[in-house]
């Protein structure tokens, strides 16, 4: 007997190509989610509903739940952002942010989220502050831990001691698999080249980031090589990612409640090339792991100056992979 | 991201009012994968055939309302939607003879988790019918 219970979802931000450009609708992308046994929902609400986060009909939310109910999927995350920097030239105040917080936890209640993701900008004193709240409404907040930040970094574990101080059981981690990116992406290389980068700079910087050189030394490094904009925005993305490991998670197993399966492609092998899945579910079985881990496709920005985007073939293969990597029994023909 | 889909193709042309030409309008979208409130838009900036509109000259326009960018500043209840087609007019008497013009557009947002406020551009050439 497994002592985990790895679900498959997918947060609708993988379809946001599709979304944006209207070729296909909420229950269009429900409904093919459900076809890949991607039952899990996540949704970022200021993607999927106009006007959010001001108030909405009831008929979004019954709307919502017809379609849950129609393909049998179920509702896990609402994503939320707090913009705390509404106002040009004053900060928002603390207690406006958990006011803020406040009717993103309501609205996750509403759609039937027992989740709802703080975004890691924000102040751990104001996910404190809301957690009764949360709790009262059974929502539980999960700070997205995303590169560049990680495990071990000062900021979340600021927020691992906040949350044991508060003892509260609403307060929680969401990793973004991102994090552990051990390759530079083929697609983004493709697409810093389209941009002008000279191959030779952009094999350097490929190769520094396998051989895990400091951020700092590979930019200093291709100005020497006489990189100059988009080169020097290639070597940038490596403040921004770097392959921190897996095993990271274990510390904190018992407050990751989702997980973002962030991809930036999957080839027709089903292997997502530079993220470490393999690991990635081992750890989460090791760990003990009972939740849904949401397919993230970010894909798209990186190759749609060039290329048609299929949002839904890439998801699909990712659920594939998952499929074999969770170990889940084949189905039979009937 | 989306850059490439902020300049709308469809829906521009020369803005009548009281039977002058008053200006010219397109639609443009966000370069965002989400909506976000119009007072977190810091600038639209609109370039024509090379000549750089001036700010007070743009207006934004969603839904039946309009603003100027500094009115947009202070706007902390609507906002510019995912994908939401708004309308940019450009104030300008006559507005743009028939033929071929190179529009480019440049929007910054200030997005609260984002170290940096980016600005984003797309360039299109639209043409006036005769």
């Amino acid at each position: 007997m497994s002592n985990y219970d790895i679900k498959r979802g997918v947060s609708l931000y993988s379809y946001q190509e599709e979304y944006f450009l209207g070729t296909k609708s909420l229950e269009d992308l429900i409904k093919v989610s459900a076809e890949m046994g991607a039952n899990g929902i996540e949704l970022i609400s200021e993607q999927t509903f106009p006007n959010y986060p001001n108030p909405l009909d009831q008929s979004v939310y019954d709307n919502w739940h017809a379609l849950m109910a129609k393909y049998g999927t179920t509702p896990v995350c609402h994503d939320f952002m707090l913009d705390y920097k509404k106002y040009k030239n004053r900060p928002m105040p603390f207690e406006e942010q958990v006011a803020s917080c406040k009717v993103d936890i309501d609205h996750a209640a509403r759609l039937g989220c027992p989740y709802t993701r703080a975004l890691v900008s924000i102040d751990p004193n104001v996910l404190v502050a809301c957690a009764d709240y949360a709790e009262s409404k059974n929502v539980r907040i999960l700070i997205e831990v995303h590169a560049p930040l990680h495990f071990d970094h000062p900021w979340i574990i600021r927020h691992a001691e906040a949350f044991e101080k508060s003892g509260s059981k609403y307060l929680g981690f969401l990793p973004d698999m991102g994090m552990f990116l051990f390759k530079f992406p083929p697609v983004w290389k493709e697409k810093f080249i389209r941009d002008g980068v000279p191959q030779h700079i952009a094999d350097y910087i490929c190769k520094a980031y396998e051989d895990r050189t400091l951020s700092e030394y590979v930019i200093l490094e291709v100005e020497k090589m006489g990189g100059v904009g988009p080169a020097i925005g290639m070597a940038t993305t490596l403040r921004h990612n770097a392959a921190f490991e897996p095993k990271r998670m274990l510390d904190h197993m018992d407050r990751i409640w989702n997980i973002h399966a962030k991809f930036y492609q999957m080839d027709e092998d089903l292997v997502e090339p530079c993220i470490p899945y393999d690991e990635i579910i081992r750890v989460l079985k090791k760990g003990g792991y009972k939740g849904y881990i949401c397919s993230e496709y970010e894909g798209n920005r990186w190759i749609q100056d060039a290329f048609p985007v299929d949002s839904i073939e890439q998801v699909r293969r990712q659920q594939e992979m998952f499929k074999k990597l969770i170990g889940e029994p084949a189905a039979t023909a009937a | 991201m989306f850059d490439k889909y902020m300049i709308c193709e469809d829906g521009y042309g020369n803005v009548q009012q009281d039977g002058r030409t008053i200006g010219f309008a397109f639609q443009a979208r966000l370069p965002y994968y989400r909506g976000i409130g119009l007072s977190m838009v810091e600038d639209i900036g609109v370039i024509i055939d090379g000549e750089p509109v001036a700010r007070q000259d743009i207006r934004f326009s969603v839904r039946g309302r309009t603003w100027t960018l500094d009115e947009m500043e202070t706007e902390y209840t609507d906002r510019w939607n995912f994908a939401e087609k708004a309308l940019v007019t450009v104030l300008r008497d006559g507005g743009l003879t028939p033929g071929r013009h190179k529009v480019q557009l440049s929007e910054r947002i200030r997005v609260s988790y984002l170290p940096f406020v980016p600005t984003t551009r797309d360039t299109k050439e639209l043409v006036i019918p005769a």
